[in-house]
């Protein structure tokens, strides 16, 4: 397992076996994304059955949670990329964490702004400064400022650098996320879908949610992937196997 | 590992030690202030001058709505179930206000230890359920409390 392991990081090292490799992911990733996406949008949106205190708004559930859990995820993602690239020096994970900011950081205005809008009908708001709210905009914050360090520098590689470190430093403030609705009296709720307990949240309403998220990662590997295929072509185009793939 | 790989992971480990360190000590001194809200407890310690602006939260008591005849205005309690505070407030309540439910609401202490809000929010719990889930729970609950009345009989 270690072996296979060791084998796999070390193939994914090299450019052009993740581009050689990550067509034929593509496919599937766009299948998975698209019949997800459709079949968790009209379950949620038409089938799911209305919250008895909401009513209709709570359905913006199944936009905002899987953007706000995918935004993290993929911090953790660029955040560990960066390690790679510290430690091992390798182009492949720089070029991965590269492509990864702006779209968590994407996915992160989108559980922002989603919670605004569900604010101002339910709370009688659209902002508030409590602990969960601004952990996650500084979320945000983290997110520009890697994406802006990455590009800030003479050499590539010392602008991958500086934005790797931002991205390790900012990983405190994942579990501050995840935590503050636990440790401060906050006006957003605790969290729905636990990991050890029962989710508590009715299972008509819960299947769509599940199917969201999903598909959400599902969406962000694609693109993801394409990004970074984007990101070989261009820093390798000087290698022969790119010119002699642009030549076909 | 490699020696000069292993050394820039020690000192990555020790960087996200170090920062998770930190800013672990900077949020605990501050956590009273990171709180959004003081809870009835908090208040009927006297742990907040009147005058001060705060917020306050809890869950509304049952049954302790009262409206004014005449105006906006309306008073109720709010509990965390073990000190209670009443809250005056004028303006249109948000949809989701109900007895039980949690509210913050922002405001003063009068010196009659009456909290005047100027702004009252909802508070929306984890729970999500349809109407009928909620109805039947009601039921099973109402079932089991006259059953218990009924049993001490």
């Amino acid at each position: 397992m270690w072996q296979w392991l060791k084998r796999l990081y070390h193939r994914l090292g090299s450019p052009k076996w993740f581009y050689e490799i990550s067509a034929r992911w593509i496919p599937w990733l766009v299948v998975l994304s698209a019949v997800g996406a459709v079949t968790g949008i009209v379950w949620g949106l038409a089938y799911a059955p209305a919250d008895y205190l909401q009513g209709n708004s709570f359905r913006i559930i199944y936009i905002h949670v899987p953007a706000a859990i995918l935004a993290q995820s993929a911090y953790m993602m660029m955040a560990v990329a960066g390690a790679i690239y510290l430690i091992w020096r390798m182009k492949m994970a720089a070029w991965v964490a590269k492509c990864i900011a702006p779209i968590g950081a994407s996915f992160c205005l989108i559980a922002l702004l989603t919670g605004a809008i569900w604010g101002k009908p339910t709370w009688g708001t659209w902002w508030v400064w409590d602990a969960r709210l601004t952990s996650m905009l500084m979320l945000l914050f983290l997110y520009f400022g890697v994406m802006a360090l990455q590009q800030a520098m003479e050499s590539e590689d010392s602008s991958f650098r500086a934005g790797a470190i931002l991205a390790l430093v900012g990983v405190v403030n994942i579990p501050i996320i995840k935590y503050s609705v636990e440790w401060w009296n906050t006006l957003h709720q605790p969290a729905t879908l636990k990991l050890t307990e029962k989710p508590s949240m009715d299972p008509a309403m819960l299947w769509p949610l599940l199917i969201m998220i999903v598909t959400t990662y599902a969406f962000f590997a694609l693109l993801v992937i394409l990004r970074t295929r984007n990101e070989i072509l261009w820093h390798e185009r000087k290698r022969q196997w790119v010119r002699e793939l642009l030549e076909k | 590992m490699h020696p000069l790989r292993k050394k820039r992971l020690t000192l990555i480990l020790f960087m996200v030690a170090a920062v998770g360190t930190a800013v672990g000590l900077a949020m605990y001194s501050l956590s009273e202030n990171v709180n959004l809200f003081q809870t009835p407890t908090e208040i009927a310690n006297g742990e907040v001058p009147p005058g001060r602006t705060i917020r306050a939260g809890g869950l509304v008591v049952e049954g302790s709505v009262v409206r004014d005849d005449d105006g906006l205005g309306v008073t109720f309690y709010v509990t965390d179930g073990n000190a209670e505070v009443p809250i005056f407030y004028e303006g249109i309540l948000p949809d989701l206000f109900r007895e039980g439910q949690g509210i913050v609401a922002l405001g003063q202490l009068d010196t009659s230890g009456r909290f005047v809000a100027s702004e009252v929010l909802a508070k929306h719990d984890e729970n999500y359920m349809p109407p009928e889930v909620k109805e039947a729970l009601e039921k099973a609950h109402l079932d089991g409390k006259e059953a218990m009345s009924e049993a001490s009989y």
